[in-house]
């Protein structure tokens, strides 16, 4: 009897909980490099730390979901091959992500609304089957709370702050609003991961995602925004004008260099 | 305060400083103390912020993640530095948007180094390297000075210095025993960086105008000259190991002296560079005031919040 046939059965196969790991990895590298172009450039010298702490968090994070990924995959891989060598539309990050820093407010925006999905990820990703998922879940679940903390209480300032910061993050609010429903949008691989209990279904995150959102919008005396209206392809590697400037700026060592060490 | 008294606190001070006592901040000390203080530490503290800006600009194209992560540790580790230098500084009766606002004009200065552009990978090598080698033959001697919460912050700076020392050099080697075009961008990074390295430890004693007050006071306990020949004995054997030529074509080893001779530093350069015409200047400022401009209704919004919760805490307990 061949067992080995059985097992695969039971067991995801491997390319498709790589494309997994991936959709959760890339929102990380992408966002910690929206952060990097900030350093040195904030409204404070703390602001700086902050946002390079969860700079370093979200790299760190990254590494580790690469690496594992360079560990499944068949062919000499590392982590620099996945974070440096593909296109575009083999990274598979949501667009809320990849939104430019206009100001502060955007920022904080777009942190809060990625955190608050991020932790609940975590959360459940903890309980992954997969061990090495669930460590990196179970290690994220105190850097992410802490990044929720900061853009929360950040998100409450600029809200309830003048009527400039108000109008500002407001705006803000509106305009990366419609990013959020990619957020919860299962792709083949997602619900293969989540049958094989490796993955989470984002699906179930959404109301109580939403329910926690309003509430600390409300807090911060800002308006819900009630658009229907959002926008999606980032999982499918469809992305937004901005991702191939991202690209260029980060992929231009080992583009330009290539197979060197650094 | 009679002037009999006065010169009785001077002797007072005078006396701690000869013990190798520290000043505190809230000891009496002569204004002209206070004054030195002031503009040494804050120009170290704005120092340290504007050169966040070469570095930093690698961030996002660093050649890999490893790399990427350090870079950024590495400028992070910089603006705490700040930090503590600023909190130093404040202690003196200034309050940072004070020395930020002085910055930001153009009062105040900064390490003139941080006006030259880093123009590829091996520049963060470059700056690790040198920059921060020169950084820390300044500082050393600093960790024993007089003003003790200056004293206690570079303990702390140090330390983190070396680490950055050690990283840079690191990347070097990393780039020397790489390919050939690896190898170049090391050695085009030294020869760019070189000189304005040497600078870096100040005009030439002859033309230093603080020295001899600032012995005293422990700000220095050697002139800029022997602090600069320290490093050049010290850096040329570390190119000798990378493979790289010092783009110095008088520097040879003198057995007498048992130091390096070096080849005439370009003084016009630096004063150039000094009083505001270096290739970065107008840069590095117009990015320091921007942040601060832009960071204004974030800070606004920050001090307004927190009195409406002040406001409705006094509410709730009355
Ligand atoms: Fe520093
Ligand atoms: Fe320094
Ligand atoms: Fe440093």
């Amino acid at each position: 009897m061949n067992f080995t046939h059985l097992r695969e059965k039971n067991k995801m196969n491997t390319e498709t909980l790589k494309d997994y790991i991936l959709e959760i990895a890339d929102n990380s590298l992408i966002l910690g490099q929206r952060f990097g172009e900030l350093c040195g450039h904030g409204p404070s010298l703390e602001t700086d730390i902050a946002l390079t702490n969860m700079s370093l968090d979200l790299f760190g994070q990254v590494r580790s979901y690469y690496q594992y990924i360079a560990q499944l995959s068949e062919e000499e891989k590392t982590e620099d091959d996945i974070a440096f060598l593909r296109l575009e539309r083999d990274y598979k990050n949501v667009l809320l992500v990849e939104q430019p820093n206009t100001d502060f407010g955007y920022v904080i925006t777009r942190q809060y609304f990625f955190d608050v999905f991020h932790l609940m990820l975590m959360q459940q990703l903890q309980y992954s089957k997969d061990e090495t998922l669930s460590a990196i879940a179970k290690k994220g679940i105190k850097e992410v709370s802490y990044h929720k903390r900061f853009s929360g209480d950040w998100l409450k300032r600029l809200g309830d702050g003048t009527k400039e910061s108000h109008e500002r993050v407001q705006k803000a609010v509106n305009d990366l609003w419609p990013y959020t429903n990619e957020l919860f949008e299962m792709t083949e691989a997602a619900t293969a991961a989540t049958e094989a209990g490796v993955g989470v279904d984002a699906g179930q995150l959404k109301e109580p995602y939403y329910k926690e959102v309003s509430e600390l919008l409300k807090e911060a005396t800002l308006e819900v925004p009630e658009s229907k209206y959002f926008h999606k392809g980032g999982k499918q590697g469809v992305h937004t004008e901005h991702m191939g400037y991202i690209l260029s700026d980060m992929q231009f060592m080992q583009r330009t260099y290539p197979g060197m060490k650094w | 305060m009679s002037e009999k008294e006065i010169k009785n606190l001077e002797q007072i001070f005078e006396a701690k400083i000869v013990r190798d006592e520290k000043i505190e901040p809230k000891d009496w000390m002569p204004e002209k103390y206070r004054q030195t203080h002031i503009r040494q530490i804050s120009q170290h503290a704005h120092s340290e912020i504007v050169g966040m800006l070469p570095e930093g600009n690698w961030i996002t194209r660093a050649p890999s993640l490893r790399r990427k992560v350090a870079l950024l540790a590495k400028v992070q580790d910089e603006a705490g530095h700040g930090l503590y230098l600023y909190s130093a500084c404040e202690t003196l009766g200034i309050s940072r948007d004070e020395l930020y606002e002085q910055l930001h004009s153009g009062k105040a200065k900064y390490s003139s180094i941080f006006n030259y552009p880093t123009l590829t990978w091996a520049d963060m090598g470059a700056i690790g390297w040198l920059v921060d080698g020169a950084a820390i033959i300044n500082q050393v001697p600093l960790c024993n000075t007089s003003f003790g919460p200056y004293a206690r912050a570079m303990v702390r700076v140090c330390k983190e210095e070396s680490f950055h020392q050690r990283q840079g050099y690191e990347i070097m080697l990393t780039l020397c025993n790489g390919t050939p075009e690896q190898k170049e961008m090391a050695q085009d990074a030294l020869n760019r960086w070189w000189w304005p390295s040497l600078m870096m430890l100040g005009p030439t004693d002859d033309e230093s105008v603080h020295t001899a007050q600032s012995m005293k006071w422990k700000l220095k306990r050697k002139t800029n000259d022997e602090l600069r020949q320290q490093f050049i004995d010290q850096t040329v054997p570390q190119a000798d190991i990378l493979g790289i030529t010092i783009p110095d074509p008088d520097l040879k080893w003198d057995e007498e002296t048992g130091h390096y001779d070096f080849g005439p530093i370009d003084w016009d350069e630096f004063w150039q560079v000094v009083k505001g015409h270096g290739p970065c200047n107008k840069e590095r400022i117009s990015a320091r005031v921007n942040a601060w401009n832009n960071g204004e209704w974030v800070r606004d919004a920050a001090m307004a919040y927190a009195e409406k919760q002040q406001a409705k805490k006094v509410e709730k307990a009355s």
